[in-house]
């Protein structure tokens, strides 16, 4: 039990700065965003209304539809990937084996450096001609060849994998933790009964680490719907429109084609779909049980 | 948080060398493999000539290692017509990191402060919105940002950057303190309170003190996050203070001509060096970094 609403006035000064964000920057400017995408503004804003028009030439622009698609695509791989990856390396790492340390220091370390360095170190590892191509016909496979980087129908694939790269020790850091927290007991019972360590695996400990599971799930999303900084490093959006992703669609336009309408509309897009998938979540997680329990 | 329980490994019991151990180490060696091979690439490549690179295999050592392309990264390298090298962005992004890590840690931690032990009035429409704005994303925010910050002349400046990194830090700093401090006995506090003291001296004497805990953990996060931002300072910094991500990007991604692979490693290298020697010094405080920053999650 806490002191209750003692009206202190230092205290309500101290949140000042935090109001003042709370409304400029967080309601304000999303209301403001909003806003715009209902205007024909071009390269500066003009209040005007003109409906959902922008919206309508959103939808019809071909490289918001690739944007979009492009979105899912490495979602899933990306997510799918680092789950599974993660998973597999929390669950072998947890088998008492010799330099665990040294090896989860590894698996986490490229989770430390940004998605400009990753982006630019695989750039290079995947280079079409002098990259694991040259090394494979150094190394005397002369007619292997590996160019999904120029591929426009492939290149999203490699922004993904270089991506798991990246983020998997994350959910390795997670689960393990989660595994380290499980009773010795249960392993103890199975071998009794004698079930196999992957039955165990499969129908108690995921289940029992679903908590851990949304956790990184949800981390891994956030990391999805921002992705950007990933793809301007690996691929620069290209070939062509290929691996274009919403974040970046939004940058451009308010920043490069100087269409502040359009962008905007695709922003307000983005912020309803996360809204619309993460305010229901929060509001169980968060708002109807008692806060602070989540850490 | 796991502090004790990680150090002992559990899960079932390990049996002798059979074939499924050796699968095991096997799997895990191939990840070690995956997961260093990157690093592996950059430095090779980075001591190596041109030429080497342009006949030779990206995994073979350099035949004669050569210094030469790190001192052209450090000093030379080119970003549109600023040949000054990565040094220009490695001491930008000092100026950007170390004013916004201050200001986002001791608003976040006099904000946790303020909502945990003080629940003032409407606090929690504070504390929900920052929630809410974790996962929000950014890139809804940035174009009135950017009108607001011009507004007050504060766009493409270096207060303005440490401004939007402090923004937009907010939510989980603010969650991270106000988490440990409600977990924090209320006692101590009401003893403060009977003692006379107010809302500072208590933050200062007694509270402050015993959040170093969460303080490195929060300087962790936010060093580590604050340096690999580049979207904020492609946007906010303005040309006079770019960061070293966006000027790595630049002098690799817009060069004309032949590319220097060699140089590019190296400044790659160079730009992971600040969030690499952060993790392995933090060691264990890193991941619980991570679990703490799965509150925002």
């Amino acid at each position: 039990m806490k002191p209750r609403r003692l009206r202190n006035v230092a205290a309500q000064t101290a949140l000042i700065p935090s109001w003042l964000i709370v409304i400029f920057a967080y309601i304000g400017t999303i209301a403001w965003t909003i806003r715009i995408s209902f205007t024909s503004s071009g390269i500066f804003p003009h209040y005007d209304w003109v409906g959902l028009k922008q919206y309508d030439r959103l939808f019809d622009s071909h490289r918001w539809v690739v944007s979009v698609q492009n979105l899912a695509i490495f979602g899933v791989i990306f997510i799918v990937g680092c789950l599974v990856l993660g998973f597999l390396l929390a669950v072998f790492l947890d088998q008492k084996i010799r330099g665990e340390g040294i090896l989860r220091t590894l698996f986490l370390y490229p989770y430390a450096m940004s998605f400009i360095v990753t982006g630019l170190v695989w750039q290079w590892i995947l280079n079409p001609t002098l990259g694991i191509e040259q090394a494979m016909h150094a190394w005397g496979w002369s007619s292997f060849s590996f160019d999904w980087l120029a591929r426009g129908d492939r290149a999203i694939y490699l922004v993904a994998f270089a991506g798991i790269w990246q983020s998997a020790g994350l959910v390795m850091a997670i689960l393990l933790a989660g595994l380290r927290g499980i009773d010795e007991d249960l392993w103890k019972a199975a071998r009794v009964d004698g079930i196999p360590a992957w039955r165990i695996y499969l129908s108690v400990v995921i289940p029992m680490l679903s908590g851990m599971f949304v956790t990184a799930l949800v981390l891994l999303g956030i990391a999805v719907v921002k992705v950007y900084d990933l793809v301007v490093a690996m691929t620069g959006g290209g070939p062509g429109i290929s691996t274009e992703v919403p974040a970046k669609f939004v940058i451009d336009y308010l920043f490069n084609r100087q269409n502040v309408a359009l962008a905007t509309a695709a922003a307000s897009v983005m912020f309803v779909a996360v809204f619309v998938v993460v305010g229901p979540w929060l509001y169980s997680q968060y708002l109807r049980r008692r806060p602070g329990e989540a850490s | 948080m796991t502090h004790t329980a990680a150090e002992t490994p559990r899960g079932p019991k390990p049996q002798r060398m059979t074939a499924g151990r050796i699968g095991l180490y096997a799997f895990l060696l191939v990840s070690a493999v995956f997961f260093l091979l990157p690093f592996y690439v950059m430095l090779v490549t980075s001591l190596k000539t041109m030429p080497e690179i342009q006949h030779g295999s990206i995994f073979a050592l350099p035949s004669k290692a050569t210094i030469e392309p790190w001192i052209v990264a450090w000093s030379k390298a080119c970003t549109g017509a600023n040949c000054d090298g990565i040094r220009v962005g490695l001491l930008n992004s000092f100026e950007i990191l170390v004013p916004s890590v201050i200001l986002s840690i001791g608003l976040g931690a006099i904000n946790g402060y303020a909502l945990s032990f003080w629940r003032p009035k409407a606090g929690n429409i504070v504390l929900t919105t920052l929630l809410l704005g974790a996962f929000i994303p950014y890139q809804v925010f940035i174009y009135p940002l950017v009108r607001m910050l011009s507004f007050v002349s504060l766009y493409n400046t270096l207060p303005g950057i440490v401004i939007v990194h402090t923004i937009f830090g907010l939510p989980i700093m603010t969650l991270l303190f106000r988490n440990y401090y409600e977990a924090m006995p209320a006692d101590l506090f009401r003893a403060g309170r009977v003692d006379g003291g107010g809302f500072w001296t208590i933050f200062f004497r007694l509270i402050l003190p015993m959040s170093g805990p969460i303080l490195v953990v929060a300087l962790i996060l936010q060093v580590t996050g604050i340096w690999n931002d580049f979207l904020f300072g492609l946007i906010f910094a303005g040309r006079q203070h770019l960061p070293m991500t966006v000027q790595l990007n630049n002098v690799v991604n817009t060069t004309m001509g032949t590319k220097a692979y060699n140089v590019n490693m190296a400044a790659t290298i160079l730009t992971a060096l600040v969030p690499l020697v952060v993790y392995f010094v933090s060691g264990r405080w890193f991941v619980r970094g991570i679990a703490a920053g799965a509150v925002k999650g």
